[in-house]
């Protein structure tokens, strides 16, 4: 029992945030680069980048910790993004504390209703009935009145945060909103990080790795399921929260499978059950799918070349790169036994 | 609706659904017998649409394009086998996923720098064009019923084969315990590469013969691979005779569902589909049962 506990130990949460801190110190810096770095686009790109790890992140917690594969991730990312630009004032910047609780909120009930409906399929069928409800949820933001049809809808004045009188971000300006987005992206790894460490953040891989056994072990499996879907989708809606107010649009396309389909391939991509792996995923997908279309008007054959000599030749995604490369930089570095470095993760003592 | 009406909707459904299982047989074929998440399914249909506009425009023969476009897309299937999917048969199905969706792109890529983004239409042959009066002032296109038929052929063809044949019964072997089909002698590795071919062939034909009928344009496949899914799924992953059935279903819910509630149409399938997977969270058929 103690060999399996140290084992989940070791899945579960990263142990040291060192590294988290040194992304996240390096991150707050990239404003005051000199030019070719520090621009205004390199910071909106920035603002998307982040909107789409936190996305990756919310979407890691239940596919790569709790082994529930969604592929109707969009549904809760939309929802949130229509959510802020319908109920903002037409006329005026709306209040962002309200429509932060209202994106997420509306996002975390959504998931809850559907995870009702859903968490009993398993397999490949979870897959589809996730794909059903949100493919439903397209429909609805896509025929219904009121949602502004295909066209969609347009966010006019970005909300205000404000405390008592005093304005604490002005998302107006590209470095504001910036660090805005960098303050939601270390929330959601530090949510995470902490809910993972957690006993019932135990409980999810362990309901990874056997359902049964933890059932038979006395936990509610169903129940720890649901609670993972309802916070993954409460995420997802973080994330659709930043996105559309950092592009001022929405539009049914954001709820559609190809949405769904981009998330899952990041965190595939970047690596399953590490949360590294999410970041490292939806990082370089947004910036080689900018750098390729830049690049090539032939853009997916180069993004498509990429994936696929990802999956022959890196069989657990970019971090298994990184958890390669690791031993070798610790032959240059000073080798340093005990507890793991930077990417500790995962990972296996070696004696190095 | 009158009864005329109601007898043309119904042959459209039928030639949907018809259509829909063409594609989708080949799906749950790959997918029941080797464990192989397929999201490039669909682009095979898309190279079948863009293969009879390439092959009936170079020959001049509608006939023709589709004689010579199933040899290539067995060929074309057997290659992919070789060079991609036997590498994935022992990972995981997302793994398989990332793959598939990473060839999307590269065919996508590929078809856009060898036959171009424009929409084209394709026309039937002659013998085929015509269209038989229905009632009084109504009329259904011949070319859609030889749709139909040629779909009717081909699954009865598929059921004579894995039902009625030594190599049927490899295969349902094959899907049941690989290593112990092998060391009985067999050669599965070759199966599983015919099996491939034979599912990719069945959505090029697919492509190729609803050429004339829908448009050919860029980014058909992806439209029609989340249909297949569907299909798939309550069907019963792996089913035969379940894709069948539900191919069939999914056909009439959507052409109804197109006349009767414009409005809600588009939702209809997934609600149809959301219906059936709570209450049968397995899908309709298993697959043991064909």
């Amino acid at each position: 029992m103690t060999t399996t506990t140290t084992k989940l130990d070791s899945l579960a949460a990263p142990r040291l945030p060192a590294g988290w801190l040194l992304l996240l110190a390096l991150l707050a810096t990239l404003p005051a680069w000199p030019a070719p770095i520090g621009t205004e686009f390199h910071l909106e790109l920035g603002v998307q980048v982040l909107s789409m790890v936190i996305f990756a992140l919310s979407l890691q917690l239940l596919v790569g910790y709790t082994g529930l594969v969604s592929l109707g991730h969009a549904a809760y990312f939309g929802i949130a993004a229509y959510a802020v630009t319908l109920l903002a004032p037409a006329s005026e910047a709306g209040n962002g504390w309200w429509l932060l609780v209202v994106a997420v909120g509306s996002a975390a009930l959504l998931a809850l209703l559907v995870g009702m409906l859903v968490i009993r399929t398993r397999g490949v069928y979870f897959i589809m009935v996730t794909l059903a409800f949100a493919q439903l949820a397209y429909f609805v933001v896509h025929d219904v009145d009121g949602f502004g049809g295909s066209d969609g809808a347009y966010l006019y004045f970005k909300p205000e945060f404000r405390l008592g009188e005093r304005l604490l971000f002005d998302l107006q300006q590209p470095r504001q909103l910036y660090w805005f987005a960098l303050g939601l992206f270390a929330l959601t790894a530090s949510l995470l990080g902490l809910v993972l460490r957690s006993r019932a953040g135990h409980a999810l891989v362990g309901i990874r790795h056997n359902e049964q056994r933890m059932r038979a072990a006395g936990y509610p499996t169903a129940l720890y399921k649901l609670g993972s879907f309802v916070l993954s989708g409460g995420l997802a809606g973080l994330a659709g929260f930043l996105h559309a107010v950092r592009s001022g649009f929405v539009n049914p396309e954001l709820l559609s499978w190809h949405q769904s389909g981009n998330a899952l391939l990041m965190i595939i991509l970047g690596g399953l059950g590490n949360l590294w792996g999410a970041v490292l995923g939806a990082a370089s997908f947004v910036l080689l799918s900018e750098w390729f279309q830049a690049m090539s008007k032939h853009w997916q054959l180069l993004l498509g070349g990429f994936i696929i000599g990802t999956v022959l030749l890196l069989p657990r995604g970019l971090v298994g790169l990184a958890d390669m490369l690791r031993p070798w930089l610790r032959g240059r570095l000073r080798p340093r036994r005990g507890k793991p470095t930077v990417l500790g993760f995962q990972h296996k003592e070696r004696t190095s | 609706m009158d009864a005329i009406t109601f007898l043309i909707q119904c042959l459209n459904s039928l030639q949907y659904g018809l259509l829909l299982f063409l594609i989708a047989s080949g799906l749950t074929l790959i997918f029941g017998i080797m464990g192989v998440i397929n999201l490039a399914h669909g682009s095979f249909y898309m190279i079948g649409a863009y293969m009879a506009f390439t092959l009936s425009s170079l020959t001049g023969s509608f006939g023709l394009a589709l004689l010579l476009g199933i040899p290539l897309a067995v060929l074309l299937g057997y290659l992919l086998e070789w060079a991609f999917f036997s590498f994935l048969y022992e990972r995981d199905h997302l793994q398989q996923v990332l793959l598939t969706y990473g060839l999307i792109l590269v065919f996508e890529e590929l078809r856009s720098l060898l036959v171009g983004d424009e929409v084209h239409g394709v026309s039937p042959p002659d013998w085929l064009s015509g269209s038989l009066p229905l009632g009084h002032d109504m009329s259904y296109p011949v070319y859609r019923l030889f749709i139909s038929a040629v779909c009717l052929v081909v699954a009865g063809l598929m059921w004579w084969v894995i039902t009625r044949t030594r190599l049927g019964m490899k295969v349902r072997a094959g899907s049941v315990n690989r290593e112990m089909v092998q060391s009985l002698g067999i050669n599965i590795a070759l199966l599983y590469r015919l099996v491939f071919a034979a599912g990719v062939a069945f959505a090029v034909l697919a492509g190729m013969i609803s050429a004339p009928v829908a448009s050919v344009y860029p980014g058909m496949g992806g439209q029609v691979l989340i249909v297949c899914f569907v299909v798939v799924v309550i069907g019963g992953i792996g089913s035969i005779k379940g894709a069948l059935v539900a191919a069939l279903l999914v056909g009439f819910v959507d052409t109804f569902g197109k006349v009767a509630l414009q409005q809600a149409a588009g939702a209809l399938v997934y609600l149809l589909m959301a219906a059936i997977l709570l209450w049968k969270p397995e899908g309709l058929f298993k697959a043991s049962q064909g």
